[in-house]
C-alpha cells in the first residue's frame, strides 16, 4: 500500500547557537543556475474555485486571514498579502436587464509576478531578496529585517509586511518544492490547468499558441500580459492570458520600473544638493562681516 | 555592498546578485523522508486520489495523487483543505457527554460511553421490539430508535451499520444522505 | 434515483467523468458542476477545448455558467417543461435516432387498452385514487398489452395476480428504492408468450411512440418559454445543439445533480432526461449517457451497500409486512423477475442471509429470512424526524450527518432531537446536531431540553482504511496513514464495538427476538496487530479488520477452502453465486472486488498511459464495467455506430464482444441470438437487447409500473409556486406528493401575495453541505466568511435593499438574516406574462462553527415525493425584506484559528519547515 518517494537525504543545515547567530553572515556556495521557471495563468479557463489559494496556504502553512465578507463578487481575499500568496479575482460584467451588452464573469488567479528585473529586489537594502537558481524572486526570511522598502517598490502591490512577525512575505514559487522537482502547490492543485508551471520559455511558447487558437475561435480580445518586456518594464516570470484591459483585472496598464527614472533622479539630487551648498556658501559669505 | 544606478550598466536595472543565506541553500521540501499513503478525498463524490504524507506518526501534507485518472493530481479548495480536517485545534478528541437538562458538556471516558450507549440501545429495543402487529402481520422490528448517516462513511462502515442495526437488532429506521 | 433505474435498469450514472472528453455537447441542468464538483468539471473543460459545446440551463448564473457556451436562465422547478419541450422538438422535427430507438427501446411496444394519459384525463394518468392520492399502475393499465396484469377491470384476481398494483409488495414509496432498481414487477411487462406485442412501424395509436408524441405535443417552444421564463429562441438553440450533436457520429451527455433530485418531481425530471437521451441514441455510448453528480464521498456506496430503510445490499427490497413477503419463496416470487438479470434474485438473497447469519442460516430454515425486520410504513429520514418531533422516538444515532443543520426544514429536525431521550453523534467537530441543546438561538434554554447527548470523536479519513464508491460507481480503497488522536475512533470501530457490547449484554438469551443478534456473524478482529505504513504498530485496540469486511461483501465459496489461506475461497464475481447456501456475499453487486487473497481491486492503482478507460484503477460495479449498457454502442448487428464513437463490438472471429471496456452484456452472446419463447433469465435477452437488467432487455421510454407518479413525466408546479400550472391547469403540483403539513411544517398556499418571491438553495465551491467539514476550517472560512443571499438589482430596488447590507428572508417555516449580494447574475423572469423574482441561498451556514450564519434550511419544507420521499429544497416561496432579524442570532461556537498547527514539522530541518508558519517574535500587545 505504501510507497516511498523522495528518498533524498536532506542537506544538513548548520545548527547550534554559533551557527544560528553567525549563519546568515557566513559565506556559502551559490547553487548552480537551473532552467528559469515560472507561472503561466490562462484566465479563460479559471473556474474561480480558489483551490490555488488553499493549496498555497496548506503547503506553506500560511495563516487564515480571518473572516471579512467583502461583497466584491466572490472575492473575499481582496488582495495579495504577506499571508495570501494567491488571490482569485472575480469580475462581473453584465449589462442591465433588457439591454444588450457583455454577459460574462471573469476570473483570474493573481500571484507575485516574479519579474525578470524586480524593483523589490533592487530596493532591498539587506540583500534578503534574491533571484534564486530558478530565476524566481525569493525573499530570504532569515535575512529580511522588515524595512518594507520592497513594498513601496513593487508596482503590482504584491508584497506586504505581516504584523505577525514584522517581515515581508510573498509567493516563493514553492522554492522548496522546486528543489525536489515538485510542481508548486497552486499549479499542481488547479483543476482546469489555468495555472501552469514550467520552464518559462516553454510556457511563453505555449501561451502564444493558445492566444492564436483563441483568436481563431473568435476570442479576438485574448492577449498576453507580461510575456515580453515593454519599454518601461521587464518581462514577468508569472504572466497572464487576459481578455480585457489589464486594469479590469486590477493590474497596472503599463507597469513602470522606478529604477528607470533613478539615473535622472540621482543627478537632479546631486546637482540640487550642490546648488544648495553653493547657495548656502554665498549666503554665509554675504553674512560675513 | 551597494551600487549606484547612476553608474549602472546597459539593459534592465538589475541589482547584482545577492548572496544566498545558508537556509536558502539548504532549502528542500518537507516531503523528504516522509511516508506516503494513497488515499481518496473525503469530501464530494468525484473521488479524487490523494497522497497522505506522514512523518513520525504526524500528518505533514495532503495533496492530489498525480497518478489518479480521476483528478490527475489536482484538487479543489476543499480537497486541498483535507489536511485541516484532520489537523485542527477545534477537532474533538474526547467523548463529550451532556446529561439531560444540563447546560454543559462533560468529558467522559470512551469505554464508559460505549457501555452506556449499549445499555440505552438495549433498553429501548427491549421496550419496543414488535414481533407481529395488531393485524397479525410479522414485523420483527424496532421502531423507536434509528441511525442516520453513511454517505460520508466507508462502504464497509455502511455494511456494518445495516448489518448490526437492521439484520441484528431489527431497527428499521436506518437512513443516510442518499435520499436527501 | 429510480428515474435512471426505471429507464435503463440501474439507478446510477451511466458513464464516467473522464468520458466527458468524448462528448460533443454537454447539457448541464440541475447541476452547478464547476462549483459543486470542480475537479469533475476538469473533464467538461477538456471537452470544450476539444470543441464540444457546453450548455447550462439553470435559475442562477453561476461559475458553471461562466464557462458554458450557452447559458439559459429558467425558473426553478420548471425543468420538466423544458425537457418535455426538448422531447417534443426531437419528435416533431423527426430528429430521433431511428435505428437506435427501434432496436433498443420499448418505442414499438403496445400498451394496454385501458391506459389513459394526462392528455385524456386533464393532467392525471389513469389509475389515480383521489382518496389515497396515489396511483395504482395495474388499475391504470400502465402495463404492456397482453401482460398478466392486462385483464378486465372487474376481474377479482387482477390485483392478486399483479401483486398490488404491479409495483411489488411495497406500498410505501420504496419500490424503485433509493437508487437503482426500479425493476418492474414482471406482471407489467411479460406477455404470456414472452415478447409483448409490438408495432415496428410505430403507427399503432397505442404503441409507446404514439403515446409519447401525444403526451409531449403540448410542450411547444412557446409554452416552454412562458412556463420557464426563458425565450423560445434560447430554448430552440439548446434543442438544435443537442440534435446536431447526437446520432451515429456524435454524442451528447446530460449532467444533473441535486438541482433535479431535490424537487417533488425530481424522479420525473430524470425520467424526462432519460427519454430525451434514448430518443437521441445517447445511452451506452462514449460521450453520451446521463451523469448523476453526487454529493458525498460514498453516497453511491451508501446506496449500493445501503444504510437505507427500504433496501438491503445490492438493491434488494427490505421485506415488507405483507403476507406476500412472509416466506422467502413469497418474497422472491414477488420481487424477483423471470427474465433478465434479476432472475438470479434468489442467489443474491440467500448469499446475503448467509453473510449475515452464517451457520445459523440453513436451507431448512429459509436461511433465517424470517429474522429480517419487515417495514410497515415509511421510515425514511423525513418521516422519522416527523415521528420524532411527535415524541415517538426514544433514541437516535447520527454518524457523519448533520440533520439539525442540513435537514430540510431544519427547525423541525431540531424539534425532533429535543424530543429524544438520548442522542449519539459520531463526528469530528461539535456540529449543529451535537450542540442543538446549547447553541440553537431558536431553542428553549438547555434546562428545558431532556435529551441526553453522547458525542463520540471520530477518526478522520487518513486515520482509517476502507472503500469509497464515487459518483461513477468506482470503488477506491483508501489506506490508513496514521492513528487517530486520543479517543477518536473510526465509525467502523464504533459500530463494531457497540455490536460486541450488545451481543455481550444479550448473551445467553433464548428469547427469539435476540437470536438474530446473537447469531450475527460478528468477528472482524485483526488476526495480527495492525501495522501503519511507516512500520509502527497501531495503538488502537479493537479496530475491526476492514479487509475482512470487504471480503465478506465480495463473497466466498463456503464449501471450498482456498489452500493459500485456509479460508473459504473468494468469489471471482457475482456469476459464481449459488442459491443453495454454499456461497455468501454481503452485496452481490460488488462481487469481484476482492477475487483472490491479497487482491483488493478497489486498491488497484495501475494506470495505462494513453488509454481513455483505466480498468486497473479501482473497481467499478458491475464487474468493472465503466460505461453501462455499452452493448448499445454498437448497432443491432454488433458493429460500432461509427468509427468515431466505437466502444465495444462483436468480433466474429473470436465469437465474442471486444473493445475498450468490459462488455455490459454476456461476452459470448452473438448479436443474432434470439431467445426461445419460453426462455427465462438471461436466456430471454436477445443478442441485440442491451439493457440486461430490464426484463425485456430494452430501455423504457414508457415505464410500465416502477415509478409511482406516472409512466411518463408531466410538468407539475412545485408545491410552493408563484404561478398555476399552465400545462395542466387542473393539477397544480404533483398529485401524489405527500405534503406532511403540520404545525412545524406549514406550507404556503400558493400563489400567494404573502410569499411572492421564489427561492432556491445552492452550493459554493468553498464550503461543504451544511458546513461541518468546512466551517470549522480557517482556510475555507476566509474564502466565504458569511451567509449571503443573491438577488437581482430590480428586486433589491423594489425592497430598498442595499448591496452588502442586511436582509431577512421569511418563509412559512422560519426566517433568517443574511448579507445582500445584489448581482446581475440573478435576473427577474417573465413567467406567464408577469415578473417573477428569484433569490438564491447558499445552504452552508448554521449556528455551530467558527463561521456561523443564517441557515437556508430553516426556510425549506418537508415534503415527500412518492418514490423516494424526497423534499423540495430547490424551490420554495418566501418574502424578502431589508434589515436584520430581531432577537438572538448565532454566535461563533469555536474561535477562528490562524494555523491548524503551529508546531514544527518533525524530522525536518529548519530550512525545510513551511515558510508560512511565522509567528510573532514578540508577545502580542
Amino acid at each position: 500500500m505504501t510507497t516511498r518517494e523522495l528518498e533524498v537525504p536532506a542537506t544538513a543545515p548548520p545548527s547550534g547557537p554559533v551557527a544560528t547567530i553567525l549563519g546568515p553572515f557566513l559565506p556559502v556556495d551559490r547553487p548552480e543556475p537551473r532552467t528559469p521557471t515560472g507561472f503561466y495563468t490562462d484566465t479563460t479557463i479559471c473556474i474561480g474555485c480558489k483551490a490555488c489559494e488553499v493549496a498555497c496556504k496548506q503547503w506553506n502553512q500560511l495563516p487564515s486571514d480571518g473572516m471579512h465578507w467583502s461583497g466584491d463578487s466572490y472575492d473575499n481575499t481582496e488582495s495579495l498579502s504577506a499571508t495570501s500568496w494567491r488571490h482569485v479575482k472575480f469580475i462581473e460584467q453584465f449589462a442591465s436587464a433588457g439591454t444588450q451588452g457583455p454577459s460574462r464573469w471573469l476570473m483570474m488567479s493573481d500571484v507575485c509576478k516574479h519579474c525578470t528585473a524586480a524593483p523589490c529586489q533592487h530596493a532591498c537594502p539587506t540583500g534578503a531578496i534574491i533571484y534564486n537558481e530558478f530565476s524566481n524572486v525569493y525573499i530570504q526570511p532569515d535575512i529580511c529585517n522588515g524595512c518594507a522598502y520592497c513594498i513601496a517598490a513593487c508596482p503590482f502591490g504584491v508584497i506586504t509586511r505581516s504584523n505577525l512577525d514584522g517581515h515581508a512575505h510573498k509567493c516563493t514559487l514553492c522554492y522548496d518544492r522546486q528543489r525536489d522537482g515538485l510542481v508548486p502547490a497552486c499549479a499542481k492543485a488547479c483543476p482546469t490547468a489555468s495555472i501552469q508551471f514550467g520552464p518559462i520559455d516553454e510556457l511563453r511558447d505555449r501561451a502564444r499558441r493558445r492566444v492564436e487558437e483563441l483568436k481563431s475561435r473568435g476570442t479576438s480580445s485574448a492577449y498576453l500580459y507580461g510575456d515580453a518586456p515593454t519599454e518601461n518594464y521587464s518581462n514577468l516570470h508569472s504572466f497572464y492570458l487576459l481578455v480585457d484591459r489589464p486594469s479590469t483585472y486590477g493590474l497596472p496598464e503599463s507597469p513602470f520600473n522606478p529604477w528607470l527614472r533613478m539615473r535622472g533622479d540621482y543627478l537632479r539630487s546631486l546637482f540640487g544638493g550642490l546648488a544648495g551648498i553653493v547657495v548656502l556658501l554665498i549666503v554665509w559669505t554675504l553674512r560675513m562681516p | 555592498m551597494f551600487e549606484l544606478p547612476i553608474l549602472g550598466r546597459a539593459g534592465w536595472p538589475r541589482r547584482r546578485p545577492q548572496p544566498f543565506s545558508p537556509q536558502s541553500v539548504a532549502k528542500a521540501s518537507r516531503l523528504r523522508g516522509a511516508t506516503v499513503t494513497p488515499s481518496v478525498c473525503p469530501y464530494c463524490a468525484v473521488g479524487c486520489g490523494q497522497l497522505i504524507y506522514t512523518k513520525a506518526g504526524r500528518l505533514i501534507d495532503i495533496e492530489g495523487d498525480p497518478r489518479s485518472p480521476i483528478n490527475e493530481g489536482t484538487l479543489c479548495p476543499k480537497g486541498a483543505n483535507a489536511f485541516e480536517l484532520a489537523v485542527n485545534p477545534n477537532r474533538l478528541t474526547k467523548v463529550h457527554y451532556r446529561a439531560p437538562h444540563s447546560d454543559r458538556w462533560e468529558i467522559k471516558d470512551l469505554d464508559w460511553a460505549m457501555d452506556q450507549i449499549a445499555l440505552r440501545v438495549k433498553a429501548a429495543r427491549d421496550a419496543d421490539f414488535t414481533a407481529t402487529d395488531s393485524e397479525g402481520r410479522r414485523l420483527n422490528s424496532v421502531r423507536n430508535i434509528g441511525t442516520l448517516g453513511g454517505a460520508t462513511l466507508d462502504v464497509e462502515e455502511n455494511y456494518l451499520i445495516k448489518k448490526l442495526f437492521t439484520a441484528g437488532l431489527g431497527v428499521v429506521s436506518v437512513e443516510n444522505q442518499a435520499r436527501i | 434515483m429510480p428515474g435512471l433505474g426505471a429507464s435503463f435498469g440501474r439507478g446510477a450514472a451511466t458513464n464516467t467523468q473522464q468520458d466527458f472528453i468524448n462528448s460533443d455537447c454537454i447539457l448541464i441542468m440541475g447541476s452547478n458542476m464547476a462549483e459543486a464538483h470542480p475537479v469533475g468539471f476538469r473533464w467538461p473543460m477538456k471537452a470544450k477545448e476539444r470543441g464540444a459545446t457546453l450548455i447550462h440551463v439553470d435559475p442562477r448564473y453561476s461559475r458553471t455558467s461562466a464557462h458554458c457556451d450557452l447559458f439559459v436562465g429558467i425558473r426553478t422547478g420548471s425543468d420538466i417543461a423544458f425537457l418535455g419541450g426538448l422531447i417534443n422538438y426531437v419528435l416533431t422535427h423527426e430528429r430521433w435516432f431511428k435505428e437506435y430507438v427501434l432496436a433498443y427501446t420499448n418505442a414499438s411496444v403496445l400498451i394496454e387498452q385501458g391506459y389513459k394519459d394526462t392528455e385524456d384525463l386533464d393532467g392525471l394518468f389513469s389509475g389515480f385514487n383521489r382518496e389515497s392520492r396515489s396511483y395504482d399502475a395495474s388499475e391504470g393499465h400502465w402495463g404492456y398489452e397482453g401482460s398478466p396484469g392486462d385483464r378486465p377491470d372487474d376481474a377479482e384476481e387482477t390485483r392478486e395476480a399483479a401483486g398490488r398494483g404491479g409495483q411489488g409488495i411495497h406500498g410505501y414509496g420504496l419500490m424503485g428504492g433509493a437508487i437503482s432498481h426500479g425493476q418492474p414487477r414482471s406482471e407489467m411487462t411479460a406477455a404470456p408468450a414472452g415478447e409483448p406485442p409490438r408495432d415496428p412501424t410505430l403507427k399503432h395509436p397505442r404503441c409507446v411512440m404514439q403515446i409519447l408524441r401525444r403526451h409531449f405535443a403540448r410542450y411547444t417552444p412557446e409554452t416552454v418559454a412562458r412556463v420557464c421564463g426563458c425565450s423560445a429562441e434560447e430554448f430552440t438553440r439548446v434543442a438544435e445543439l443537442l440534435c446536431e450533436n447526437s446520432g451515429r457520429d456524435r454524442t451528447s451527455m446530460i449532467v444533473y445533480a441535486v438541482g433535479w433530485t431535490q424537487h417533488t418531481t425530481g424522479v420525473q425530471m430524470i425520467r424526462a432526461a432519460s427519454i430525451l437521451q434514448l430518443l437521441l441514441g445517447n445511452i451506452g455510448r462514449p460521450g453520451g449517457g446521463i451523469m448523476a453528480m453526487r454529493g458525498h464521498s460514498s453516497i453511491q456506496g451508501s446506496s449500493d451497500v445501503p444504510t437505507l430503510y427500504d433496501l438491503l445490499p445490492g438493491y434488494l427490497p427490505q421485506p415488507a409486512a405483507d403476507p406476500g413477503h412472509d416466506t422467502l419463496d413469497g418474497y422472491i416470487e414477488h420481487e424477483g423477475l423471470p427474465t433478465g438479470y434479476w432472475v438470479h434474485f434468489r442467489k443474491f438473497v440467500v448469499s446475503l442471509l448467509k453473510a449475515y447469519y452464517g451457520e445459523a442460516a440453513q436451507p431448512e430454515n429459509d436461511f433465517r429470512y424470517d429474522w429480517l425486520p419487515r417495514i410497515d410504513g415509511d421510515y425514511s429520514q423525513l418521516l422519522t424526524f416527523e415521528r420524532m418531533s411527535r415524541g415517538e422516538m426514544t433514541g437516535y444515532l447520527v454518524l457523519g450527518q448533520n440533520p439539525a443543520g442540513g435537514g430540510p426544514n431544519a427547525g423541525l429536525h431540531r424539534a425532533g432531537l429535543r424530543q429524544l431521550d438520548w442522542l449519539v453523534v459520531v463526528d469530528w467537530f461539535p456540529t449543529e446536531t451535537a450542540t442543538f441543546w446549547k447553541n440553537d438561538p431558536d431553542a428553549p434554554t438547555p434546562d428545558q431540553i431532556k435529551t441526553e447527548v453522547f458525542l463520540i470523536p471520530a477518526a478522520s479519513s487518513p486515520e482509517k482504511e476502507g472503500t469509497l464508491t464515487n459518483t461513477q460507481r468506482l470503488l477506491q480503497w483508501h489506506s490508513k496513514a496514521l492513528d487517530p488522536p486520543d479517543d477518536c475512533r473510526s465509525d467502523a470501530w464504533f459500530v463494531y464495538n457497540l455490536g460486541k457490547r450488545l451481543r455481550a449484554l444479550y448473551s445467553g438469551s433464548t428469547d427469539p427476538k435476540d437470536q438474530p443478534l446473537l447469531n450475527l456473524t460478528w468477528d472482524y478482529d485483526h488476526k495480527s496487530p495492525q501495522r501503519l505504513p511507516d512500520g509502527t504498530l497501531s495503538r488502537i485496540e479493537g479496530e475491526p479488520d476492514i479487509d475482512r469486511i470487504l471480503r465478506e461483501i465480495n463473497g466466498r465459496k463456503l464449501d471450498e477452502i482456498d489452500p493459500r489461506t485456509g479460508r473459504p475461497r473468494l468469489l471471482s464475481g457475482f456469476s459464481e453465486l449459488k442459491d443453495d447456501g454454499s456461497t455468501d456475499s454481503g452485496c452481490w453487486l460488488y462481487g469481484g472486488v476482492y477475487p483472490e487473497p491479497e487482491r483488493n481491486r478497489a486498491a488497484d492503482r495501475k494506470v495505462n498511459p494513453g488509454q481513455g478507460i483505466q480498468p486497473d484503477w479501482g473497481f467499478a460495479w458491475p464487474d468493472n464495467r465503466r460505461i453501462m449498457y455499452n452493448r448499445a454502442s454498437a448497432d443491432p448487428e454488433g458493429r460500432p455506430w461509427s468509427d468515431r464513437k466505437k466502444l465495444i463490438w462483436w468480433d466474429e472471429a473470436q465469437q465474442r464482444w471486444v473493445g475498450h471496456d468490459e462488455p455490459d452484456f454476456e461476452p459470448e452472446k452473438p448479436p443474432g441470438y434470439r431467445p426461445a419463447p419460453d426462455a427465462e433469465g438471461m436466456e430471454a435477452i436477445a443478442g441485440d437487447e442491451p439493457f440486461i437488467m430490464k426484463p425485456d432487455g430494452v430501455a423504457w421510454l414508457f415505464a410500465p409500473g416502477a415509478i409511482k407518479d406516472g409512466p411518463l413525466p408531466a410538468h407539475y408546479e412545485p408545491v410552493e409556486s408563484p404561478v398555476g400550472n399552465r400545462l395542466y391547469p387542473d393539477v397544480a403540483h404533483s398529485p401524489t406528493v405527500r405534503l406532511l403539513r403540520g404545525p412545524l411544517n406549514p406550507l404556503a398556499d400558493t400563489p400567494t401575495p404573502e410569499f411572492p418571491v421564489v427561492a432556491f438553495t445552492f452550493r459554493l465551491t468553498e464550503h461543504y453541505l451544511s458546513g461541518p467539514m468546512s466551517r470549522f476550517n480557517g482556510w475555507l472560512n476566509e474564502l466565504q466568511p458569511e451567509m449571503f443571499v443573491e438577488l437581482s438589482p430590480e428586486l433589491a430596488e423594489e425592497r430598498g435593499i442595499e448591496h452588502g447590507g442586511w436582509l431577512t428572508v421569511r418563509s412559512p417555516r422560519g426566517r433568517i438574516e443574511a448579507r445582500a449580494m445584489v448581482t446581475r447574475r440573478i435576473r427577474p423572469l417573465l413567467v406567464e406574462g408577469r415578473t417573477v423574482h428569484q433569490i438564491g441561498l447558499p445552504f452552508h451556514w448554521g449556528y455551530a462553527g467558527a463561521s456561523v450564519g443564517g441557515n437556508a434550511n430553516d426556510l425549506t419544507s418537508v415534503l415527500a415525493d412518492p418514490n423516494v420521499s424526497m423534499h423540495e429544497a430547490k424551490t420554495f416561496t418566501c418574502q424578502v425584506e431589508p434589515g436584520r432579524l430581531a432577537g438572538p442570532v448565532a454566535r461563533p461556537t469555536v474561535p477562528p484559528t490562524a494555523w491548524p498547527d503551529t508546531r514544527p514539522i518533525p524530522e525536518t530541518p529548519t530550512a525545510s519547515q513551511p515558510e508560512g508558519k511565522f509567528v510573532r517574535s514578540e508577545p502580542p500587545q
